[in-house]
């Protein structure tokens, strides 16, 4: 008997939602035919058969909600389809029942099969059958019986593993999967404003966002300290080169860009800000992979542009600008969104002046752009109207000093003022 | 050639381990002292009292009910003899049903007093003095139990009877003393008091049926009294003597006092059960034994000398039939090489009765002298479908549950077929069911199985029919 289980979905991906069955109890499966769809809030993802034989059993529907590593199904291997409850002839291609059976006959090896030895396991991983009230215990509470030890006969789970486990869950500092049974705590509106109100559910993206935002919030000593950067020098460059770049590297000339480079030389100088908390250790990463923040219509998400210490200008451009087109699209892989080190997020697109960006845990820092506007400025004792834009940098001030994250934002400001220094290592 | 094992008796204990160890490949030969194989069990214990209690059940009902249901029929007559007859029939049918099971299962069966001879030994003597010898891997003391006896109090199973005698009356006494509330007590009262008996129970302790639930028993006594059955509870009976063609027992109060006489027909002795273990040979040997003589074994219930094992009424636990049919699956098993196990907490408990009384587990007592804190979830069967339409509304059903875990711990069932709906209980409690897996178990509509249910629902405080 081989097991369906939901597989590793991404670094802090921990369930997903059961789309589409693409087989039924019964049918013939060849060994990695994409069996059924999990949609998760940045990507949808198929689960392969992980061998041959028959789908015969499914332990979700579709719209269930399954953690990762629970079960979805289990397939009897090698045998012939359709499985009926009476023995059915293993790895005998040449006894045929009556549907699909013929393709897969030809197709498999028939593998060898002990049932003796399948019937000295009794104590197979998975509960053959979950009692009632571990079953809504289990759909209440999102705890995934899978991963709780029985001690009832044969291991099953009794109700009191499930509600110990439950118990454990609740203690523990990640949270499992959120209720769907969700207490309001709301006062009722009076029926004249509740007449005149729409309930509409979250997305799951959006409530994994809601999630992760107020996990930053509640882990880091999280401030922000601002600076302001005259972008007169960026512009100049930009305006003077833009035609050449794009028609040698096919990518408009933005200001994204400058600003990763800045970014990364900058933590280069201040590695605290590139560097994560776990548990009493700083890890320090000598890898730079700034998360560039996108707006789509399904809500944040934040590609990363991996190792940009390594990429040019015009590399970070390109990137930047197919993520954004995929973002709308829907079509970013959960990989791409995985290991970014520090993060760069533009309010200004939107007309922001300032902001104080929340960190993208567990990242340590976090730069916000803003809007570029002419503003009056003192330049060698004169007033000139120059194009300006705040900074912002949120960071973790349980690793990151104050002195660190100013100096920080002041590195980012000189090499965006001055770019030869980008150029010069300066 | 010797047997793989020899098992020393034929009752359920016996012959269930003698078959199970034939199943599993062992050479097997029984001893059995009486003339048909079934023990206590079959011949004059548990069926032909089941046989008495069912007929006389009907009797009764015909009498009382059958009006009520639009059965017309005269004031049944009662045949005692044919009554009887149906009795034995019953008994016969089972007795042979053993024969079979051995024959089926080539088990040999040898007729005569079983004395363990040594290590491996067991001499057969038979009823006409007649001696063999037979030689085993392993012998199965299974020779279960014997009437518990009244110091003072002859009994000669005619007038001064023990359960034996009490299933064979010649004729329906006009009055029946019953020393002893327990189960066998009452429903041997219960037999006679529905074929036309006065009955009187005297019982030395202030309730009937120790050991079983409180409230359950408590309950059931104002039934049976409301059935007409009379009881002196608190008391003990020092002595019976003949008087006037009648027979007239002394009462006197448990803790001493003035004594009263009842007069009775017939006085049966009920007062429990004590381990048989005559003409075994234990001393010669060295099977050891506690003070109140049940072979002492172990958790693989052997003995102190190698070789020899012990099962049923003759060991410690209930003296229940079923609970030495687990212990002889279990000897069989474990020498065959398996891990032989018996749940002891799981063992149920039936009172057959009318209502019958039925539980598994522990009772609130229990529980309350553990700490064990415990919810209660209670149903009658004045609120249950069946029990309305079939005028069996009498008892209820109770579910104790662990209060944190919600784990069932004890059912208690007074009412109509109380003895087949906890079997229901007992598998649920096998696998640590929660009372919510049981409310969560679909039940079938109308039936009096229903209450369990409820009763379930009720430990959360959601009975939906109450």
């Amino acid at each position: 008997m081989a097991e369906i289980r939901v597989p590793t979905l991404g670094e802090s991906v921990t369930e997903a939602t059961v789309g589409k069955w693409f087989k039924h109890a019964g049918d013939a499966v060849a060994a990695d035919e994409p069996l059924v769809e999990l949609e998760t809030d940045k990507v949808t993802v198929e689960v392969p058969a992980p061998a041959a034989g028959v789908l015969s059993a499914i332990a979700v529907k579709d719209g269930e909600t399954v953690a990762v590593g629970a079960l979805l199904g289990e397939i009897k291997e090698g045998a012939q389809a359709p499985a009926k409850a009476t023995a059915v002839p293993l790895g005998r291609p040449e006894q045929k029942t009556e549907t699909t059976a013929p393709i897969n006959a030809a197709e498999e090896e028939p593998r060898p099969r002990q049932p003796a030895a399948q019937q000295a396991s009794p104590h197979a991983a998975e509960p053959a059958a979950l009692s009632p009230s571990v079953r809504k215990l289990a759909a209440e509470s999102g705890v995934d019986p899978a991963s709780v030890v029985g001690s009832g006969k044969d291991g099953r789970l009794t109700k009191a593993d499930m509600l110990a486990a439950i118990e454990r869950a609740a203690a523990a500092p990640i949270p499992i999967a959120h209720s769907t049974a969700a207490t309001s705590l709301r006062a009722p509106a009076p029926p004249d404003d509740a007449a005149r109100e729409e309930r509409v559910k979250m997305t799951r993206l959006r409530q994994t966002i809601a999630r992760r935002l107020k996990e930053a919030q509640n882990t880091a000593a999280m401030l922000t300290t601002f600076n302001e950067v005259d972008m007169n020098a960026v512009m100049h460059l930009r305006n003077q080169y833009k035609e050449l770049f794009e028609k040698k590297h096919g990518a408009k000339l933005g200001f994204m860009g400058f600003f990763v480079r800045a970014c990364v030389q900058a933590l280069k100088d201040i590695p605290a800000v590139n560097a994560e908390l776990d548990g009493a250790d700083i890890i320090y990463k000598n890898y730079y992979h700034i998360g560039v923040a996108v707006g789509s219509e399904r809500g944040l998400v934040v590609p990363v542009v991996r190792d940009a210490d390594r990429k040019s200008v015009a590399q970070i451009e390109s990137e930047i600008a197919d993520f954004g087109r995929r973002a709308r699209d829907g079509t970013l892989k959960i990989e791409e969104m995985q290991g970014g080190t520090f993060t760069i997020s533009n309010g200004g697109v939107y007309g922001s002046l300032m902001s104080t960006p929340i960190l993208n845990a567990p990242q340590s820092g976090i730069l916000g752009m803003h809007k570029i506007e002419e503003r009056p400025v003192v330049v060698a004792g004169r007033i000139e109207a120059r194009p300006m834009m705040y900074l912002a940098l949120s960071y973790d001030h349980r690793i990151v000093d104050g002195r660190e994250a100013v100096t920080f934002l002041v590195r980012v400001k000189e090499l965006l003022e001055d770019p030869t220094r980008l150029v010069l290592d300066l | 050639m010797p047997y793989d094992v020899i098992v020393i008796g034929s009752g359920p204990g016996g012959y269930v381990c003698a078959i199970r160890a034939a199943q599993l490949g062992m050479k097997v030969a029984v001893v059995e002292k009486e003339k048909t194989f079934g023990g206590t069990c079959l011949n004059i214990g548990c069926i032909p009292s089941k046989a008495l209690l069912h007929a006389s059940h009907l009797y009764d009902e015909a009498g009382h009910l059958f009006d009520r249901m639009g059965i017309k029929v005269n004031k049944p007559r009662l045949d005692l003899p044919g009554m009887m007859k149906f009795k034995d029939e019953g008994v016969d049918s089972n007795v042979k049903g053993v024969a079979f099971l051995f024959k089926k299962n080539k088990v040999e069966s040898f007729r005569g007093i079983g004395r363990i001879a040594g290590a491996g030994a067991v001499e057969v003597t038979g009823p006409r003095g007649k001696s063999e010898k037979l030689e085993a891997k392993a012998i199965v003391i299974a020779t279960g139990s014997d009437v518990a006896r009244l110091p003072g109090i002859e009994i000669d199973e005619k007038r001064i009877v023990s359960s034996t005698g009490a299933l064979a009356l010649a004729k329906v006494p006009q009055r029946l003393l019953v020393i002893g509330a327990g189960v066998i007590g009452l429903e041997l009262g219960s037999v006679w008091r529905r074929l036309g008996a006065e009955v009187i129970v005297v019982e030395f302790l202030d309730r009937i049926l120790t050991g079983m639930d409180d409230e359950v028993c408590r309950q059931f006594h104002r039934m049976l009294e409301k059935q007409g059955m009379t009881f002196k509870l608190s008391s003990k009976v020092t002595g019976v003597a003949a008087a006037d063609g009648a027979l007239r027992a002394s009462v006197a109060p448990a803790n001493g006092g003035a004594t009263a006489a009842i007069e009775a027909d017939v006085v049966l002795v009920s007062i429990g059960r004590v381990p048989f273990t005559e003409g075994l040979g234990l001393e010669a040997v060295g099977v050891k034994r506690d003070n109140k003589g049940r072979v002492l074994v172990d958790a693989r219930f052997a003995t102190n000398v190698p070789g020899i094992h012990a099962i049923g009424d003759v060991i410690a636990g209930p003296m229940l039939a079923h609970k030495a049919e687990e212990e002889g699956v279990a000897v069989a098993e474990i020498l065959a090489g398996q891990a032989g196990h018996v749940n002891y907490d799981v063992i149920p408990n039936v009172v057959y009765t009318f209502p019958e009384i039925a539980s598994v587990g522990k009772s609130e007592e229990e529980l309350k002298t553990a700490r064990i804190a415990y919810r209660v979830g209670k149903f009658p069967f004045t609120a249950n479908a069946r029990a309305k339409v079939n005028l069996e509304t009498e008892g209820f059903v109770k579910i104790l549950a662990d209060a944190g875990t919600d784990r069932v711990l004890g059912v208690h069932i007074l009412g109509a077929d109380a003895g087949n709906m906890i079997a229901e209980a007992a598998v649920g409690m096998e696998f640590g069911a929660a009372a919510e897996d049981i409310a969560r178990t679909c039940h079938p509509h109308p039936t009096l199985s229903e209450a369990v249910k409820e009763a379930a629902l009720a430990v959360d405080k959601r009975a939906i029919n109450m």
